[in-house]
């Protein structure tokens, strides 16, 4: 297997970022089928492949549910496994994403956002990322192609713990991060395996002398006891490990991530919520603002799953009016973050006003104008100390304005 | 190259080392654990079984229990071909690299039963078998959806009555002949295919070893006598499938590299399907005047098929 001299920064799209952070890592199983805007990680691996910069075995399977099974049969036997998937293809794979959490397999999966049919569309939203926020694996949001590249090292580290063996998602926005190229400060090869380390079996079909049963049944005897310890597992065992990762790749990169990202946070009266490429956009109006002496703060989510409700709530306690920023049709309720951020805060000392906004599906531009109204709204809510707007609103449709509540 | 084990008689089995056990789930009568000791009496070798979602998986590895002293796992209903797939590409990769904890090769086997190999299980098998993974697909074929209450599959013989399909005034039965999918796996272009009876035991061995011993995707469709659905007493298993067997309604056959087909089993006095049709439950509305016209129709497809196999033995392409 030849190495791979890498400049220290590198021109890559996300799709590429993510494809060398699973070379660097010497997957031993690939399980995949492309599909758009995912196909050049599946790609760019099997150019590695042909290439001698990657051992092991790259299977080109019929479908996104049988990528899924075959990661799972694979890590079931021991080994490093992780694929790639986006929009329809992750849909198709949700009953194996279920099953490869529940049978505590600690499997990659790079999920470049995309759109949900119908009806049909290419472009990066959220849609296919809140499908899986219920199907037990942790999820990792990247907001450009540097986190891509290295919450991959991050995602690896943790699943494969023998503390957690929960599969983790690295999600990142179709086109606008995938497609996107940017300068990455990359990591050589021997450091970035090292970081990660050997994957360490357990319960490997492979180890012969010592024969396991994966995937038993479970009926009302059992079940509860199994999901309610996977389900707490997620819960009390992901964090602090996520966090030790976190330090420990601040102390061999510099470059920091936290569970929960905040900028112009400190002396903010009002916020907005959001993930992916729009934390960026976000940003970028917060600065404007608190130039003119507006104390709008931005809110990133970086860890999905699982939620992480401490730091939510610490890091709003001030904040007067917050704007959950939904890049996903909730159909039937408000958008997740709403939820989600009503739920963290609710037992807490917070009085913020909560409002939520729909944007950006299909991938319709969010831009910095957008977000300038938002944070209008968000000052009157303040000012208000109630709610001066409907509870939901969707951003940049056309047609007549259309609200809820 | 495997071991091949040599079983002379049936208490060589009855001595052999089981890495199945008898504690299990499966009704009384049940051919499915018939069939599964044969294939893993049939070799030494190490074993990495799967089986999709379905009676056998549900009455042998219900936790805190497993039956399976061979390393076993199960995903879902369409899944398990591609489960096994998996791990034999784990292992091809941990050999690469050198990280076998034994360096033994094992043999790589799902079962699944007809539902989850005819119908929704297709496409998974299909993809493994055009991928060319190492590994062997066993239809443990009762010809309905044992497992839920017998809805009708692909794999339902026409005239037979199932939940979904069932006998009626208006109704034979089911409206289909089952779907041939020995044809279908061979056209893969697998080294190994074969139908097996598990009353027909020694050559059932044979046909497994030699499935086992192929480079590539191989495929046996096992008869699998169900005392539930195809209603007959639990101890006429063995019987019904020798009625099966010896009427030519289940024909034992191979076919070698998707080309050459041999019978692999000629009963000396071959029987009139009506005696395999009247020895069960599912079929006993045909014997009413109103549907006794479909024993006819049986009785021609079976010579017809019977003929066609000969035909292409002979023609050997």
């Amino acid at each position: 297997m030849r190495k791979m001299e890498l400049k220290d920064i590198e021109v890559w799209d996300g799709n590429m970022a993510a494809s060398h952070a699973m070379r660097q890592v010497q997957i031993d199983v690939v399980a995949a089928y492309p599909i758009t805007p995912s196909t050049p990680i599946v790609e760019n691996y099997a150019t590695f492949l042909a290439n001698d910069y990657v051992e092991g075995e790259f299977v080109m399977v019929e479908s996104e549910h049988a990528a899924m099974s075959g990661c799972v049969g694979a890590s079931a036997a021991g080994g490093r496994v992780a694929t790639a998937t986006s929009s329809q293809g992750f849909a198709l794979m949700v009953e194996t994403l279920y099953q490869a959490s529940g049978m505590r397999l600690p499997i990659i999966l790079n999920v470049v956002n995309r759109a949900l049919a119908a009806p049909l569309n290419v472009n990066g939203d959220h849609s296919d990322m809140y499908l899986g926020r219920d199907s037990g694996w942790i999820q990792l949001d990247a907001y450009n192609p540097q986190d891509a590249y290295d919450l991959n090292f991050i995602a690896f580290k943790v699943s494969e713990d023998h503390d957690v063996r929960l599969p983790c998602m690295v999600h990142q926005d179709g086109f606008m991060t995938s497609h996107t190229a940017m300068g990455v400060k990359t990591l050589q090869d021997d450091i970035a395996y090292n970081f990660v380390g050997d994957f360490k079996p357990m319960n490997d079909m492979l180890d012969l002398d010592n024969p396991v049963t994966h995937g038993v049944q479970t009926e009302e005897d059992w079940h509860f006891e199994h999901k309610a310890r996977q389900q707490n597992d997620l819960m009390t065992k992901v964090y602090p490990k996520l966090q030790a990762a976190f330090n420990e790749f601040e102390e061999l990169t510099g470059r920091k991530y936290s569970m929960v990202e905040t900028y112009n946070m400190e002396e903010a009266e009002v916020a907005v919520v959001c993930m992916g490429t729009s934390v960026k956009t976000a940003i970028e109006v917060s600065n404007e603002l608190n130039a003119k002496g507006i104390k709008a703060g931005v809110v990133g989510i970086r860890v999905i799953r699982p939620w992480p409700f401490e730091k939510i709530a610490e890091v709003f306690k001030d904040i007067k009016a917050i704007g959950a920023l939904d890049r996903s049709a909730p159909h039937g309720t408000v958008g997740m973050l709403f939820n989600e951020l009503a739920g963290s805060l609710i037992n807490s000392d917070s009085n913020a006003v909560l409002n939520n906004y729909i944007y950006g599906l299909g991938g319709r531009d969010l831009t910095k104008k957008h977000i300038y109204s938002i944070y209008e709204d968000l000052l009157a809510n303040a000012k208000a100390g109630k709610l001066t707007t409907a509870t939901q609103q969707y951003i940049g449709t056309r047609g007549p304005k259309l609200e809820f509540l | 190259m495997s071991e091949i084990k040599k079983i002379k008689n049936l208490k060589d089995f009855s001595t052999s080392a089981d890495r199945f056990e008898g504690a299990n789930l499966l009704c009384p009568g049940c051919a499915h654990s018939i069939i599964v000791r044969e294939v893993l009496n049939a070799t030494n070798d190490d074993l990495i079984l799967s089986a999709s979602t379905g009676c056998l998986e549900v009455c042998t590895a219900v936790y805190p229990y497993t039956s399976w002293d061979a390393s076993w796992v199960h995903i879902g209903f369409e899944n398990g071909s591609t489960a096994v797939a998996g791990a034999e590409a784990m292992h091809k990769a941990l050999k690469t690299k050198g990280r076998l904890k034994q360096d033994r090769d094992p043999k790589f086997v799902s079962f699944a039963g007809d539902g989850a190999s005819y119908d929704i299980g297709f496409q998974w098998i299909s993809g493994c078998f055009e991928r060319g993974h190492n590994m062997m697909h066993v239809v443990l074929d009762n010809e309905v959806y044992a497992n839920t209450g017998g809805q009708r599959s692909s794999s339902t013989p026409i005239g037979s009555s199932a939940t979904t399909s069932p006998a009626g005034s208006h109704s034979y039965g089911e409206k289909r002949n089952k779907k041939d999918m020995i044809a279908i796996m061979a056209a893969h272009g697998s080294p190994y295919v074969a139908q097996v009876a598990p009353n027909k035991w020694k050559n059932m061995v044979k046909a497994i070893q030699q499935g086992l011993n192929a480079e590539g995707p191989t495929f046996i469709n096992a008869m699998s006598a169900c005392t539930t659905e195809w209603k007959f007493a639990p101890e006429d298993t063995i019987a019904i499938s020798d009625l099966a067997t010896d009427s030519h309604i289940f024909p034992l056959y191979e076919i070698i590299d998707g080309k050459q087909l041999n019978i692999t089993y000629r009963p000396k006095n071959v029987l009139p399907v009506d005696e395999y049709l009247a020895a069960q439950g599912r079929f006993k509305h045909l014997f009413k005047d109103q549907y006794k016209f479909m024993i006819k129709e049986w009785q021609d497809r079976v010579d017809a098929n019977w003929e066609y196999l000969q035909r292409r033995e002979e023609a050997k392409v």
